[in-house]
């Protein structure tokens, strides 16, 4: 026993401060999450506690996949994440095979990519909601004002108040913001290729695209996963970019983050906290198969 | 660098608590009143602008009439959701502030139901204001036979602006008086026929749509109607209703395309630039005007909103005691300095909205402002949707969850009065 105390006793020690703060502001916090979500809480006296609320189990769950605007929601934020992974993977690897090449220049490129995530969402929703500004004709600003002094005319559009792919245009912005991170782990996978393997395969005859398909993209893979996960949960917890460029109230960018910040204003905790659950619902199903992995690579 | 970051994210976590931990108790004086023993702390969204102004003016009086109590500003920008949703935190927390400012009416309800709110029906004896404040406003401010908040200042939600270099240029007559939302929507083609590049009804994000929403309301089913919304008396299902949200939706396609992006003082703005000829918003609009030079008459004509001459649409700022506020005496000077002849004299002169109080001297407001307030003492009074008057805050998200899907084009009429009449059913 004390020789067991003596090997675990100082490590658990030194954690236990965090695990501590890690427990209860983390896990007992998404426990208390999920409890509020089986309850009945929809009025102001039950949320400080002067009326009764009961137990509803998973009521507020069926009638959020039920209602037309969570599913219209739903919808945006799948929308919102297949564009947004598509456009950074695509970008933050084109731009890392690009600078892959070891040009005199890199370091001025990686900086100038990378900028854009250094400056805030709310700062950089401003400007894209400029940029995205929907008015046509006379009055058209930002993009829709650049496309009319390149004669493109035709390329005008409503952007983010196109009611069923709208919220593609604000995925652009995130795009924007992102694809420099995704291209710094790229490169970083490229970087720990050795030189040797390349060097090999030269030498075995294979040809530049042999090269690329057969000995660097598979060593790219577990990178190009982590990518996927960084940025598939963002996306998934998306709010920020979304409000700062349209307004929470607005239907044509609502998704379930924005849904859950309406339900806590109007008193609706239960439905908030089912909203909260469903999201986390879905980063654990992106995660926890990542995790999995990484435990098994671990052993 | 992962660690890095975690450590840097974790910093700025921990700072961030700090600070907000420490401004809570922050006693920063206002001005040099160092006697002072009890404080007041007051949450308003009264943050910039005019508002920020008046508040200051108000304080002034506050600090003339209790140099024992200092003031301790808590303002927070963010008219409707984000201060509201602050306000609400702290509340839940245990936190409250001494007084916060809430629309007079059914807003208040949720605080009074979730006993966040003191009855003050005796600060009304004890201040003598059962007779200053007009009866149709302590009766919206009674909820069973009590009262919670005073009000401060009244607004008119009810208001058309025009410019008139516009109008001129399309070669209409420079007034925004009609008498009815159909004469209006002749000026409108007419506006539209003469200079396609302007913009004939400017508007703003979905709240400013559903002011206008109300206003089409009061004027196409007149006020008994109206209120009957309100009361379950009205058939939100009637045609009398969908013949409104017909004008409603009309009126929509003048308007910019650009609107959900705004707020109000972009639309607004529009006018004054010459981009738009009409704008239907409340009476804080002369608080833009004003601060970009535009002349009353020469630059800009206003009226009641069309189809309602005669009708007030209203709405009230008003002041709460919280319950278990830490200083309730505090409070109770701040209430008194609130609702003191004074104090809402200094306040509106700058604010530009109305005293609450009817025992004052019209002449010392300026131009608009005494419209206002005649009619505000000869015309049939409403409680505003929009600015919490007539409507709980969940009703009031949802009709602008359903106007939100309407404007922006995914529901047809039908789905839209199905909606409303479900939020309010």
């Amino acid at each position: 026993m004390p020789k067991k105390l003596k090997r675990y006793g100082p490590p658990l020690l030194l954690i236990s401060p965090s695990l501590v703060l890690v427990g209860v502001f983390v896990y007992a916090l998404i426990i208390a999450n999920f409890q509020t979500s089986l309850t009945d809480i929809s009025s102001a006296p039950q949320t400080t506690g002067l009326a009764p609320h009961r137990i509803v189990w998973f009521e507020n769950y069926i009638n959020l996949f039920k209602s037309d605007a969570f599913q219209h929601s739903l919808k945006n934020l799948v929308l919102y994440t297949v564009t947004f992974l598509a456009g950074t993977m695509f970008l933050g690897f084109l731009w890392a095979w690009l600078l892959e090449k070891r040009d005199r220049f890199e370091g001025i490129f990686r900086t100038v990519f990378l900028f854009p995530m250094a400056v805030s969402s709310v700062a950089a929703g401003v400007i894209w909601r400029w940029l995205l500004n929907s008015n046509q004709g006379v009055r058209a600003s930002g993009l829709n004002r650049l496309f009319q002094m390149l004669h493109l005319d035709f390329l005008q559009n409503n952007w983010w108040n196109n009611n069923s792919i709208g919220i593609m245009a604000i995925a652009m912005a995130a795009i924007w913001q992102l694809s420099g991170y995704v291209m710094a782990l790229f490169l970083a996978g490229f970087r720990g290729i050795p030189d040797e393997l390349r060097e090999a395969a030269r030498v075995d005859g294979a040809s530049e695209w042999k090269l690329y398909r057969h000995v660097l993209f598979p060593q790219l893979s577990p990178v190009a996963l982590s990518a996927l996960i960084i940025i598939g949960h963002m996306s998934l917890k998306a709010f920020d970019l979304i409000v700062s460029i349209s307004k929470p109230a607005n239907y044509q960018t609502k998704v379930p983050a924005v849904d859950m910040y309406i339900f806590k204003s109007q008193y609706y905790y239960a439905s908030a906290a089912a909203v909260g659950v469903i999201l986390l619902a879905f980063v654990l199903v992106l995660i926890v198969p990542y995790l999995v992995r990484m435990a098994k690579k671990e052993k | 660098m992962k660690r890095f970051a975690k450590v840097a994210a974790a910093m700025v976590t921990a700072g961030c608590l700090a600070l907000t931990g420490c401004s809570g108790n922050n006693d920063k004086p206002d001005g040099d009143n160092t006697a002072a023993t009890e404080q007041v702390e007051v949450f308003t969204w009264w943050s910039t602008g005019s508002e920020a102004l008046g508040l200051e003016a108000m304080v002034q009086v506050f600090d003339r009439d209790h140099p024992d109590v200092n003031f301790v500003n808590g303002a927070v920008a963010g008219g409707g959701g984000s201060s509201k949703n602050l306000l609400q935190d702290r509340l839940d927390a245990g936190d409250p502030p001494d007084s916060f400012q809430a629309h007079a009416g059914l807003e208040i309800q949720d605080y009074i139901l979730a006993g966040q709110v003191e009855d003050i029906s005796s600060l009304y004896d004890e201040f003598n204001l059962r007779s200053v404040f007009p009866s149709d406003l302590i009766d919206l401010l009674t909820s069973g036979g009590k009262i919670y908040s005073i009000p401060s200042n009244i607004h008119r939600a009810n208001v058309i602006w025009a410019s008139v270099p516009v109008l001129e240029a399309a070669g209409l007559q420079a007034t925004a008086e009609f008498a009815s939302m159909s004469a209006f929507i002749e000026a409108l083609d007419k506006i539209k026929a003469a200079s396609p590049d302007i913009v004939p009804l400017s508007i703003g994000g979905v709240w400013t749509q559903v002011h206008l929403l109300e206003v089409v309301l009061i004027a196409e089913l007149g006020t008994d109607a109206y209120n009957g919304l309100w009361d379950g008396k009205t058939d939100w299902k009637s045609g009398q209703v969908k013949a409104a949200l017909e004008i409603f939706n009309k009126l929509i396609t003048y308007t910019n395309e650009d609107r959900d992006s705004l707020d109000w003082e972009e639309p607004s703005t529009m006018l004054i630039n010459g981009e738009a000829a009409f704008n239907i918003m409340g009476d804080w609009a002369p608080a833009n005007f004003d601060s970009k030079n535009q002349v009353d008459g020469k630059d800009y004509v206003y009226a009641p909103a069309p189809g309602t001459v005669g009708v007030f649409d209203f709405l009230a700022d008003s002041f709460t005691l919280t319950t278990n506020a830490p200083h309730p005496e505090g409070a109770k000077a701040w209430l008194q300095t609130i609702s003191s002849l004074d104090g809402q004299v200094a306040f509106n002169r700058i604010k530009g909205s109305i005293p609450a109080r009817t025992d004052i001297t019209p002449s010392d407001f300026s131009t608009y402002q005494q419209t206002a307030i005649a009619s505000f003492k000869n015309d049939t009074i409403v409680p505003s949707l929009q600015h919490g008057a007539a409507a709980t805050i969940v009703q009031l998200n949802t009709i602008t969850a359903a106007v939100s899907k309407f404007t922006s084009g995914a529901s047809d009429i039908e789905t839209f009065q199905a909606e409303l009449a479900q939020a309010m059913a």
